[in-house]
């Protein structure tokens, strides 16, 4: 298997190489974009046979100079590739969908590279092929997310994420270099499993990974690049970034605190992972509720799933350490389903805001709504990612977060005053959250698709049809199918379950068609549920309709507004709710505390027929604090090293030798100790 | 046999409840304008405009889409779902297995969601007003829930309604802080939820002032039976979920006979007057809040939810 994988690893870097000369012509773009599927459906398959299989691990015969490149595929590494085949799958069809021409090179050579270099972090198996995985899948994205370069915004955002990335990258390099310092023989997973890292070293080892990947995966508070640098790359590449990209950093994150870090890591840890994802689900949920673009609206709700799915992972990770076993298989299976459920219903949501895009050339939900009418397709698709995305049973999120929640009520089995209070705490946040992503939900489906067209080129939308459609069918399927098997999904994690909570777990509760948590304890039947459902509202709607068959049209009545003239078709587009004002009650409750949210009434002068304003907005308090005092830094500096400049020869010459003494010395003091 | 008896006990369980919302909507109606000094309505006038309604066809708005015509059907299974869930006068139903509190939470945010987009669909103001801060008081209210599942899970070991209620029927957990705080949490969710004074009032005609209301301004014929009856469906539930939790005794315990039947239903319905009677009261008594107090309202509720945990956690520590 894994030979396979990775020969279609060299065929996406293959298919990159070709790509400038493929992009000319449709017929190449459309190889470039069904190679991508292709592969994307081995990974998926890969994953699947990864999941129920033994581990296997294959040395490649090149590498750096200390040693082979390795690759390995065991249940968690598999669980994290089925995640990615699914997305890559769904992405790269939308992509061969909308293939109606030769595209600009750099749109295109990047993502069979940017796939390729997600694949080789999950297959890695030390920690220079990881890196290299890392960096190339960072390196990948960055590209796309800068393609559409002529416009300012997207200059910005790009130039924030590869700062980001190199932050992120660095913290990686320093993590497996600290930990193949404790190791005997390179930086092989084996050998770093053999000597995990105590005391200081394993802390900074924690931070380090917590830099290096959350910073990927938009952790708060390394966040900051992501609502901006997802939307502005391609859609069926926002889809990659925000469903698979995100989940990438977080196996490497679980993959270095579960796995390589050793058998058991101090309570705190656990905790400090879920203050960090809780503190993320609230930031991003309530900036998903205040957003005004459709995808940015939808990054700010991945980084508040990331969070919800870091929080499981911290929850685990404490279980582990009160030797809580079956809890922490609970907390961990919460994290892997809800990282699958998310990576669907997100991949769902952002090709629908792509469709929507093309459709109604639009991001801004005040230039959209009424699409359902246009666009009954994307709309009906749009309404299961969204639903999900809200945490409605019977659908996915719901399962997921489900579970997270009753983990989360176990917490208090842990035994430590200070950690039951901290988790209550963040139950109690994490439901929070969830509410608060159902109304960045309805938010995002109310403007976009309910109500009137506010802009004549909304009302003008067309419909997508085939591939495209196709595209969003496939992860819309799979949303309703993984939200009636929770129970069947998690018994095909359990290899991957037993690697993040060590082996023997007790995982027999868990699974089957109800989900039960523990012996005794709370069960979810999704398939009953969903059928119950039916059977109620079928009964109902025979019902209701026997009596009175058939609906009449006529004016909206809105309280008794009259009807709008006939050369308004629609209506004032003002005079139904706007994205500013949705967000304005949950701006008003909790965003001027988190988010410095603002709101100021610009009243003309008494006599003054000028119109009176209404002046209100937000700013992420951590942008601020990165595009205040960072540059000012970076500045100083500057000015200190143009100081170098005005040195005389002398000068320079004795500074050069200063620092050849200076490193002499350190050298000799290295070799002392 | 006992399966028999459990799935006699649900359909008897799911035909009170149908039958019993509206009278009790009718009753709260009813008992408000007596203590007001007015007549009021019959008690069954709910339930006979109700019936009215589901006679007449619908009007639709002009641009209504297909969510206008669904919405009130899976809003209305969604209830009668949660409503199924929760115990009445009998334990240990059909579905008592799944008779789980975030279950019961999130079939009720699945109606509120379908209620939501109702109300945005045809693109007037109210409606989309309505569904706004529909959405931001149930933002608050559910955490709070959740708090008080975590008690009830600490208390009970399990968030299962069904047992929950069992425990607390027996007594042996006695008085506590905690359950007095998660009383007074739940109590104040069930007003937001249900849209009673002081967060919104359920009887208000001023545009400006509505939340519920402005959702399904645009229903009309059975959509809006149909909605009515999910409201009342919903206020049955929450005060059926207040009684199984904190007023558990008089129940019949599983596998019980007929008699233990009439016994329960006898003490449920007792009970389901004077909780309506008390909401009756405490509506009467005080004014509807502005609607940017309603989080101050929330979050008391959502601290005290926090503060009983805490208190448990630290009872439980010392003990």
């Amino acid at each position: 298997m894994l030979i396979t994988l990775a020969l279609v690893l060299a065929g996406l870097a293959l298919l990159a190489l070709a790509a400038p000369v493929l992009a000319r012509a449709v017929l190449g773009v459309r190889l470039v974009y069904a190679g991508a599927a292709l592969a994307s459906l081995v990974f998926a398959l890969g994953g699947i046979v990864g999941l129920v299989s033994a581990p296997v691990t294959l040395a490649l015969p090149f590498g750096p100079p200390w040693g082979a490149m390795r690759l390995a595929l065991d249940a968690l590494s598999a669980w994290f590739l089925l995640i990615l085949g699914l997305c890559g799958v769904a992405a790269s069809a939308f992509a061969f969908g909308h293939a109606h021409g030769p595209e600009a090179p750099r749109r295109l050579g990047p993502y069979p590279l940017f796939l390729a270099g997600m694949a080789l972090t999950l297959l890695a198996a030390d920690g220079f092929t990881l890196v290299l995985g890392f960096e190339l899948m960072s390196f990948a994205s960055w590209v796309l997310v800068a393609h559409d370069h002529e416009q300012a915004d997207n200059r910005r955002a790009a130039r924030l994420y590869l700062g980001f990335a190199a932050l992120g990258g660095a913290a990686l390099i320093l993590c497996f270099g600290l930990l193949a310092a404790g190791a005997s023989a390179g930086a092989g997973f084996a050998a770093l499993r053999a000597a995990p890292p105590d005391g200081l070293r394993a802390f900074a080892i924690l931070l380090l990974v917590v830099i290096g990947a959350g910073s990927k995966a938009g952790l708060v508070p390394l966040h900051v690049w992501l609502p901006l640098a997802h939307p502005a790359a391609p859609s069926h590449v926002s889809a990659l970034m925000s469903a698979a990209m995100t989940k990438v950093a977080l196996y490497v994150l679980a993959r270095v605190v579960f796995d390589l870090a050793g058998p058991a890591q101090p309570l705190f840890w656990g905790a400090l992972l879920m203050a960090l994802g809780v503190g993320s689900a609230i930031m991003g949920a309530l900036r998903a509720a205040m957003e005004e673009d459709t995808k940015t609206l939808l990054a700010c709700s991945t980084i508040e799933n990331i969070g919800l799915i870091t929080a499981g992972l911290g929850l685990a990770l404490a279980f582990r350490a009160a030797d809580l076993g079956a809890l922490s298989a609970v907390a961990a299976g919460a994290a892997l389903l809800h990282a699958l459920n998310h990576a669907m219903f997100k991949t769902l949501l952002f090709l629908g805001a792509g469709e929507v895009l093309h459709g109604a050339a639009s991001r801004r939900m005040d230039r959209l709504g009424g699409l359902i009418h246009a666009m009954p397709w994307t709309a009906g698709l749009v309404l299961v990612g969204a639903a999900a995305a809200a945490a409605l049973p019977p659908l996915s999120g719901f399962a997921s977060e489900w579970l997270l929640l009753q983990a989360l009520i176990a917490a208090w089995r842990v035994g430590d005053l200070a950690f039951q209070i901290g988790a209550a705490a963040a139950t109690a946040l994490a439901a929070l959250a969830a509410a608060l992503g159902a109304a960045a939900m309805l938010r995002f489906y109310g403007l976009v698709f309910l109500g009137r067209p506010r802009s004549p080129r909304a009302a003008g939308a067309t419909e997508i049809s085939g591939v495209s459609r196709a595209a969003l069918l496939f992860p819309a399927g799979l949303t309703l199918l993984f939200g009636l098997m929770p129970g069947y999904l998690l018994e095909l994690a359990a290899p991957a379950l037993r690697v993040l909570t060590g082996a023997g777990a007790g995982l027999s509760a868990l699974g089957g068609v109800t989900v039960t948590v523990a012996e005794g304890g709370a069960g979810y039947a999704p398939l009953i549920i969903f059928v119950l459902l039916l059977l109620i509202g079928g009964a109902a709607l025979f019902f209701a309709r026997r009596q009175a068959p058939g609906v009449m049209r006529g004016p909206a009545w809105d309280c008794g507004f009259i009807a709008p003239p006939h050369h308004l078709p629609f209506g004032d587009p003002a005079t139904q709710v706007s994205a500013a004002g949705m967000a304005q009650p949950l701006r008003r409750m909790l965003g001027k505390t988190l988010l410095a949210a603002r709101e100021a009434v610009e009243m003309p002068p008494p006599g003054s027929t000028a119109p009176a304003r209404l002046q209100a907005g937000f700013h992420d308090p951590v942008l601020a604090l990165i595009a205040g005092p960072l540059p000012r830094a970076r500045d100083r500096l500057a000015a200190l090293a143009e100081r170098l400049r005005d040195f005389s020869l002398r000068q320079c010459l004795a500074l050069g030798f200063a620092v050849l003494l200076a490193l002499m010395a350190l050298l000799i003091w290295l070799e002392r100790t | 046999m006992s399966f028999v008896s459990a799935l006699l006990t649900q359909l008897l369980h799911l035909a009170l409840i149908l039958a019993l919302a509206p009278v009790l909507t009718g009753c709260v109606r009813w008992a408000k304008a007596r203590l007001m000094g007015r007549r009021g309505p019959h008690p069954l006038q709910v339930w006979r405009d109700i019936l009215k309604l589901l006679k007449k066809r619908p009007v639709l708005a002009e641009n209504a889409s297909a969510i206008s015509r669904a919405a009130p059907y899976v809003a209305l299974a969604s209830a009668i779902l949660a409503a199924a869930l929760v115990p009445s006068f009998a334990r240990g139903m059909v579905l008592a297995p799944f008779a789980d509190l975030l279950l019961i939470a999130g079939l009720l945010a699945l109606s509120r969601f379908a209620m939501a987009l109702a109300g945005m669909d045809v693109g007037t103001a109210f409606g989309g007003l309505g569904a706004t801060r529909e959405m931001a008081f149930a933002a608050l209210a559910e955490p709070a829930l959740v708090l008080v599942a975590l008690i009830f899970a600490i208390l009970a070991g399990t968030t299962n309604l069904d047992v929950i209620t069992g425990i607390f029927q027996e007594g042996a957990l006695g008085l506590r802080v905690s359950l007095g705080f998660a009383a007074v949490a739940l109590l104040a969710v069930a007003v937001a939820e249900n849209a009673r004074i002081p967060v919104d009032n359920p009887a208000t005609h001023l545009e400006l002032t509505m939340v519920h209301e402005a959702m399904i301004l645009e229903a009309s014929g059975r959509h809006l039976a149909l909605w009515d009856f999910q409201a009342s469906l919903r206020l049955t539930l929450w005060l059926a979920l207040l009684a199984a939790a904190f007023l558990p005794f008089g129940m019949a315990p599983p596998g019980a006979g007929p008699i233990a039947w009439v016994i329960g239903l006898l003490v449920f319905i007792v009970k389901m007057a004077a909780l309506g009677f008390a909401l009756a009261l405490f509506e009467s008594t005080i004014a509807k809040m502005r609607v940017f107090r309603v989080p101050e309202f929330l979050g008391a509720a959502l601290l005290l939810g926090l503060l009983g945990a805490v208190f448990l956690f630290v009872s439980t520590g010392l003990s």
